[in-house]
Formats: C-alpha cells, sequence, structure tokens
C-alpha cells in the first residue's frame, strides 16, 4: 500500500503523461477528428455549417448535461426520450388552445421534472436499480405520449403563431441559431452547480460511496431524487427546443436519444461506477458525436454505417479509458 | 521445510523499498514480522510467493536457490499466503470457496460435490471447526473464514503459511481458537509467518520475531528474549515513551445521555452518560451489539425506544445529518466503506461533513475550504503531498487521520470512535492516542468502541462492557483488569469464554 503510494508521488513530480492524456484525452479526439474531418471535407470548417453542427448538438448536449449527474451517482436514466417526447407533445398541445406560451413552455418544463422526479422516488425511495425503474418508466412515458397523442403529430396554426416559441428552436440571436444559447446557459448553470455548490459535492460523494457519504451527513435520498429530477427537467428543455424546430411534436421523437446521451458522458470520461467525471468532458463527448454525424453526412456516408461508425468510436474510447485507468 | 530470504532488494522505479532484507523461517516455528506500515513486510512476502521479482539477493528454500513464478506457483511448493482481505465470494457456499479453480470432478467433468462436501469437512474437523459447509461463506463471522483459509491451506499441503494480520478483526475466543490451531499445525511441522502489529500476541504466539523499519530488517531476536519497548524501539527507529500516553482528565457537565435505547433482538435497554473531557470506552465481545448500539444513536439505523440527551434537552436524531447539526461525530470501524470516498481527494472528504459552512453566495468557497483541509492535515500530522491527492492512494494510519479530520472539523462535541486504531502501525496509533487526549483537553466527549483490551484500558477513564445487546456493567478504568472486563464481556462467568 505505501509502497506503491511512494511511487505515484515519485512519479507525480515529473510531467504525467498518462494522467494528462486521461484529463485531456477527450479533447485531444475532438481535436482530431475535427482535423481529419475538414482534411476529408472543407467545408466542415466553414461558419455556417459549424454553427449548424452546434446547434445539432445542442438537444443532445442539454440532456447529456443532466445524464452527467446521474451518471456521476453510479445511476442511469433511459427514460430522458421518452420525457422529451411527453412534454413536448403536452407544450404543443398547450400552445394549439392558444394558451399563453410562457405558460406553455413552463408547464412543459414542469411536467419534465415532475416525471424525474418520479423516477427519482423509485430510486431512492422504492430502491429500484436505476436501469430497472428507467427502463419501465421509459415505456411507460412512451405509451403516455401515444395514448395523449393518439399516435398523431401536434401541429397547428395558433402553435405556430407564438413567436417566443418558434425562436426557442428556430430563432437567431446575434447571427447564432438560439438553441446554442439555450445549451450555452444549461452548461454554465449545472457546471456550477456540479462544481462549485455543495450539492455537486454532494452528488460526487453519493457516486464515489453512499454509506460514506450518508454518514458524512449527506441526505443521500434527496440528493438522488434531486438528480432524477434535474434529469427529467433538461429531457423537458431539449422537448421544447426539439417541438420547436420541428413546429410539432411527434409522439416517437426522442426515440434512442439516451443512448446518445449516455454516450457523450461516457466519451467524455465519466465512470459509469460513479464518482468520477466532469461536465465539461460531456459537453466535448457530445461535440464528438455531433462531429461524428455531421463530418459523416458532409461525407456522404449512409447513416446505416455512421451507427456502426459511433459504436466503435464508443468503444474504442471505453477501451482507452480502461487502459489509462490501469495505469 | 526451511526459507532463508538473504540480502533481498527491491526498488520500485526510483523508490527502493527493500535494502539488504534477511529473513529465515522453517518448519515448525512461528516467526513474527513486524513493522509499520508502509516498512515492507508485504513487499517481502510478495517477492517470496513470486508476485514480484526481486532486484538482488537470494531466496533458498532448503538450501537450493529458487524462484516462484508467482503465488500459484508458490503454493504447489507449499507456502500458503493467507491475506488480511480473504476476497471469498460471499454468496457462495463454503465448500464452493474452498474448492474454488480445484474442483473435484467426475469422469464427465462434472463437479463432484459430495467428494468436496467430505474432504471440506475433513479438513474443517482437524482444526476442530464445527463449520456447515452448504452455509454463504458470508454469514459465518470473520474468525471462521479465517479458519477456513487455513484449512485451504492445509489442503494444499502447505508446509509454510503466511498471515498478514490474521487477528485484525477476530473475537478474544476466535484468537484463542486460531492460536490453538496454529500451534497445533506448528507441532504437526507446519512453519508460520505471522505478520501483524499487536504486540501482545506476538509475545503469546510467536517463536522469533524480525522487525522491519522502511525497508530494512532491523533485528530479530527469540521472542522469549526481546520485550515490547525494545520492539517498539526498533520498528518507530526511536523512543515512543510509553505505548499509551498518559491521561489527564477533568470532566466537566453531562453531555450526551442514553436512556433505555432499545432495538428489539439487538440491543435492549441500554443507559449511560457520558461527560466533558471524558473517554468512555465501549467493551465487549465482537457481535455484543456495540457499533450498533452506536450507529442509531448517530440515526444512522432504527430504535424503537428510549431516549437521547444533549445537554440535558431531550434530542430526535433522525439522521447523521441531525447527529452532525447536534456536533456528534461517528469514525465508523470500516474507514473504507464508511469512512472515506476513496476515489475523492483529501480535501473534499474533510470538507464534507462541514461543507454546508463554506457556502458564500450560494457557492463554495474553494480557497476557505483548502486552507480548511490543510490546517487540519497539519493538526493531525497527515502524511501526503497535498489535499488533492486522492484518499485511496494514503496508509491505512493516514486514511484513519483523515476520517478523524472530517470530524474534528466539523466541530464534534461528542466523539465516536469505532476501533479508531485497527490496521494503524505503531506510530500513527499513538499519534491518534495524543489527538484523543488533546480533544477531551477541550472537552469533547469521546465515545471508544474496541475490541484491543490494553488499548481500554490504557486509553478510557471508564468502561461500559456489553454483553449480548445488554450493558453488563459500566466501571471505572482505575482499577480494572483485562480479567475484570473480560467476565464482563462474557455475561459473567468465565465458562462462557470456552
Amino acid at each position: 500500500m505505501q509502497e506503491t503510494k511512494s511511487v505515484e508521488t515519485e512519479k507525480s513530480k515529473g510531467f504525467d503523461f498518462k494522467k494528462f492524456v486521461g484529463k485531456m484525452g477527450p479533447l485531444l479526439a475532438l481535436i482530431v477528428l475535427v482535423i481529419l474531418v475538414t482534411v476529408l471535407s472543407p467545408g466542415f470548417i466553414q461558419p455556417n455549417n459549424l454553427l449548424n453542427l452546434l446547434r445539432q448538438v445542442s438537444i443532445n448536449a442539454v440532456i447529456a448535461f443532466g445524464m452527467t449527474f446521474v451518471i456521476l451517482t453510479g445511476g442511469i436514466d433511459l427514460s430522458v426520450g421518452s420525457i422529451l417526447a411527453l412534454t413536448g407533445a403536452v407544450t404543443a398541445t398547450l400552445l394549439t388552445t392558444g394558451i399563453s406560451p410562457i405558460i406553455a413552455l413552463l408547464a412543459g418544463i414542469a411536467l419534465g421534472s415532475l416525471l424525474g422526479f418520479v423516477n427519482g422516488l423509485l430510486i431512492a425511495y422504492g430502491k429500484a436499480a436505476p436501469f430497472i425503474a428507467t427502463l419501465a418508466t421509459m415505456t411507460i412515458f412512451r405509451g403516455a405520449t401515444y395514448v395523449f397523442t393518439n399516435g398523431n403529430p401536434i401541429t397547428g396554426a395558433k402553435m405556430n403563431d407564438s413567436f417566443m416559441f418558434q425562436f426557442m428552436g428556430r430563432g437567431y440571436l446575434l447571427g447564432i441559431p438560439f438553441p446554442i444559447f439555450i445549451m450555452a446557459v444549461v452548461y454554465l448553470v449545472l457546471y456550477l452547480l456540479l462544481h462549485k455548490t455543495t450539492f455537486g459535492r454532494k452528488t460526487y460523494a453519493l457516486g464515489g460511496n453512499e454509506n460514506a457519504a450518508f454518514i458524512a451527513g449527506v441526505k443521500t435520498k434527496m440528493v438522488t431524487i434531486w438528480i432524477y429530477t434535474i434529469s427529467g427537467l433538461m429531457a423537458a428543455i431539449a422537448g421544447i427546443i426539439l417541438t420547436s424546430r420541428l413546429s410539432s411534436a411527434q409522439p416517437d421523437a426522442g426515440t434512442s436519444y439516451e443512448m446518445d446521451a449516455i454516450a457523450a458522458v461516457v466519451l467524455g470520461g465519466t465512470s459509469l461506477a460513479g464518482g468520477k467525471g466532469r461536465i465539461f468532458g460531456t459537453l466535448i463527448g457530445a461535440l464528438i458525436i455531433g462531429t461524428l454525424n455531421n463530418g459523416m453526412n458532409l461525407l456522404g456516408i449512409s447513416s446505416f454505417y455512421q451507427q456502426i461508425v459511433k459504436g466503435i468510436v464508443i468503444i474504442i474510447a471505453v477501451l482507452l479509458d480502461r487502459k489509462s485507468n490501469d495505469k | 521445510m526451511k526459507i532463508e530470504m538473504k540480502n533481498i532488494s527491491k526498488a520500485f522505479g526510483k523508490n527502493k523499498v527493500l535494502e539488504g532484507v534477511n529473513f529465515a523461517v522453517e518448519s515448525g516455528e512461528v516467526h513474527a514480522l513486524m513493522g509499520e506500515n508502509g516498512a515492507g513486510k508485504s513487499t517481502l512476502m510478495n517477492i517470496l510467493t513470486g508476485l514480484y521479482g526481486d532486484d538482488g539477493g537470494d531466496i533458498l528454500v532448503d538450501g537450493q536457490p529458487t524462484s516462484y513464478s508467482g503465488p500459484l506457483d508458490a503454493e504447489q511448493h507449499g507456502i500458503s499466503f493467507i491475506h488480511q482481505e480473504m476476497n471469498n465470494f460471499l454468496e457462495m457456499s463454503v465448500v464452493d470457496n474452498m474448492f474454488l479453480n480445484k474442483e473435484i470432478k467426475n469422469k464427465f467433468g462434472m463437479i463432484n460435490e459430495d467428494k468436496m462436501r467430505k474432504q471440506a469437512r475433513e479438513y474443517l474437523s482437524k482444526l476442530g471447526a464445527d463449520i456447515d459447509v452448504d452455509k454463504p461463506i458470508g454469514t459465518l463471522s470473520v474468525g471462521r473464514q479465517q479458519l477456513i483459509e487455513i484449512a485451504k491451506s492445509i489442503m494444499t499441503d502447505a508446509k509454510i503459511i503466511i498471515m498478514d494480520e490474521p487477528t485484525a478483526a477476530l473475537t478474544e475466543n476466535e484468537i484463542d481458537q486460531l492460536f490453538a490451531v496454529v500451534n497445533d499445525l506448528k507441532k504437526q511441522g507446519v512453519g508460520f509467518i505471522y505478520i501483524s502489529h499487536r504486540m501482545e500476541e506476538i509475545f503469546k504466539i510467536a517463536d522469533k520475531v524480525t522487525v522491519m523499519r522502511d525497508g530494512i530488517s532491523v533485528n530479530e531476536y527469540m521472542t522469549k528474549d526481546v520485550d515490547m519497548k525494545q520492539l517498539v524501539r526498533d520498528m518507530v527507529g526511536r523512543e515512543i515513551g510509553d505505548f499509551y500516553p498518559d491521561r489527564d482528565p477533568h470532566f466537566g457537565k453531562t453531555i450526551l445521555s442514553v436512556k433505555n435505547l432499545t432495538e428489539k433482538g439487538i440491543f435492549e435497554n441500554v443507559s449511560f452518560d457520558v461527560h466533558e473531557g471524558e473517554i468512555l470506552a465501549f467493551s465487549g465481545l465482537m457481535g455484543a451489539g456495540r457499533t450498533e448500539i452506536m450507529r442509531a444513536i448517530f440515526g444512522i439505523d432504527h430504535y424503537d425506544s428510549g431516549e437521547i440527551y444533549l445537554d440535558g434537552k431531550k434530542v430526535k436524531i433522525k439522521d447523521p445529518e441531525s447527529a452532525i447539526k447536534h456536533r456528534i461525530g461517528f469514525l465508523t470501524e470500516n474507514r473504507k466503506d464508511e469512512g472515506l470516498i476513496l476515489a475523492d481527494s483529501l480535501r473534499d472528504n474533510i470538507a464534507l461533513p462541514s461543507i454546508n459552512g463554506f457556502v458564500k453566495h450560494g457557492l463554495i468557497d474553494d480557497k476557505s475550504v483548502d486552507d480548511f483541509a490543510n490546517m487540519l492535515m497539519k493538526r493531525l500530522t497527515v502524511k501526503a503531498m497535498s489535499e488533492q491527492v486522492t484518499a485511496g492512494s494514503l496508509s491505512g494510519g493516514n486514511q484513519q487521520k483523515v476520517v478523524l479530520a472530517k470530524w474534528v472539523g466539523s466541530g464534534s462535541r461528542v466523539l465516536i470512535l469505532d476501533e479508531p486504531t485497527r490496521g494503524v502501525d505503531v506510530g500513527a496509533k499513538r499519534e491518534i492516542y495524543d489527538l484523543m487526549n488533546e480533544l477531551t483537553d477541550r472537552n469533547v466527549a469521546i465515545i471508544m468502541i474496541s475490541s484491543d483490551l490494553p488499548e481500554v484500558l490504557g486509553m478510557s477513564d471508564k468502561i461500559a462492557v456489553v454483553y449480548e445487546g445488554k450493558i453488563s456493567g459500566i466501571v471505572d478504568t482505575n482499577g480494572a483488569t483485562q480479567e475484570s472486563v473480560m467476565t464482563l464481556a462474557t455475561g459473567g462467568t468465565d465458562n462462557a469464554r470456552n
């Protein structure tokens, strides 16, 4: 024990290349990827394409930011795609009634939080395994969306009358698509929450060792519930962006979005075992996935192959991560 | 079988961990290996069993230069290593654990359970251990699991058995049983390398003792020719004074008062008071309910009835958070499972119970947290590169100091210490005792659960003895003896010990 410790001490005096790669690996991977795509398809680096890419990334990134908290506690939230669909449908329906768009948006966000809260209750007090609990609610919320929409897309003149609602997904501010601002604000808020507040400290503690956290005075159940609530809230925000972007709410919207969000978190270096990771990594992870999608589209690679490539990239990332963790 | 390790050296990178170590053991003797954490004991044993190569020196087995390719090879040649953490598969039965990777198969390649069971029973009964081999091993006490480990070693026909801190989690009773088995096997020609921190045991069980310090073997003695003071001096390289510091207690008013605390089937009618500046020891056999009582007081576990008073006022402690608000701290007996977040930095570990006090405008004031952690690490002499290293990278003694730092930092007025020096080396032990004295000088009340009787007698002012969930007596430490405490701990009759 002591022996190995002294070895590490010795090492960390100099520049620790492995540690550096471990920390900066995702960012390096993104840079390499950007260079590669730019070489293959120079149009990639055009400002318009980059803004377009960021807008495409924003939905997944917002969900993945919430997912980061969940995964940091050692949990998982499979229900985010269904929450996105249900909140989008409810928001859109409210808008078609001509209700104030502010109320409609707040209602969507409140509903997303509530659905996340239910996940949290099941996991904290029902002691259900997160995977199973959210697998179940994923189906329930998806089913509820179909029931609520009757399986039809929701759209309507009144919905598209609202400038404010339209702006969420399609607006531009200073020439930059508005969803990018939403993503940036969400990132900033959650970054502060995770790294600068006691809630963030407690999230890491809970993920690192639930028993020790509890004995050190962390209300582990409350923290768990809040974290799933945040995840639901993020899914609702993403749902609003998507619904606005499409000018309609699709009952099958957000299908398999949980996978992209989990992939972004894992690519960003957050440990699925909990306790280790950073939200900056998730941002990079989401950008890697976005760059892959965008780049492959530019190169005219079929979406069938795109899926295979994405999967392979995730496997490589995980294998590299294992290696750097194993010393 | 005779093993001689001569002039063994080993370095990890630039870091020399062993330099010219000599050590020898032969069949039919118990040779204790002592030294603080980090002295190089485990490295030496890992070189012997082939886990590490050496950088210099010779290993002679019966006079022949030998090197094993790994623990399995060593085991096949009669050297068996029983690690402190036994790594059993807790859900699997005793017999399945004993025969893991050595399953007996019938001619169709299927596992022959009957034969395995029969052999398992045979080996266990050789050790006088009456154990149901079909039970999941996790349902057995650590002491029983230890015996099963020894049975495994004999199964592989071990000539030399290495035991690393075998008694760390054993009750007095179980230790007696273990020693009987060791003595018995010794007579049958088995040799033991016995790694331990516990002085009393060395004198009970070992024929020879070798002390290591900072990667060298300091001295080898016949146990009968050496005393405890000399061994301590060799281990720490300096005079450490008496093993336990003098206590000069001044009691203030009653802080914590527990009345008739009961959780059915676990503990019953537990009542005691603890005063400012007092160290109240909780003694008793493992499983008597000491830890459970403290967990209930701290709000971790439920209790059925009874009252808890702080400063004379009745309080309801519903979870650890409210215990901390009432300025109670709890160093649990298992620092890795309950005391530390190993992947987190020392800073984050130390600040966790107090973290709500560091918020400025809704955000954590990182600078103050750094200063806070640094101040506590200095005060508790935590040896680490910085407050940013992970808790998992520290040695046992330093980890324990980090847990203590948490609770000192959170401003505990009542500090519950559950086995505070378990798995901690001599130097750090002394530092922990000194800190306990310093805290009681500042009117902190300490409740210390300890299975180490000399520690209980050396460090406490009063001793509450728990037997089968009830307090069988609270006695003044002055005038108490190991025998009188043990009598209370076993229900008042000496027969209960055997």
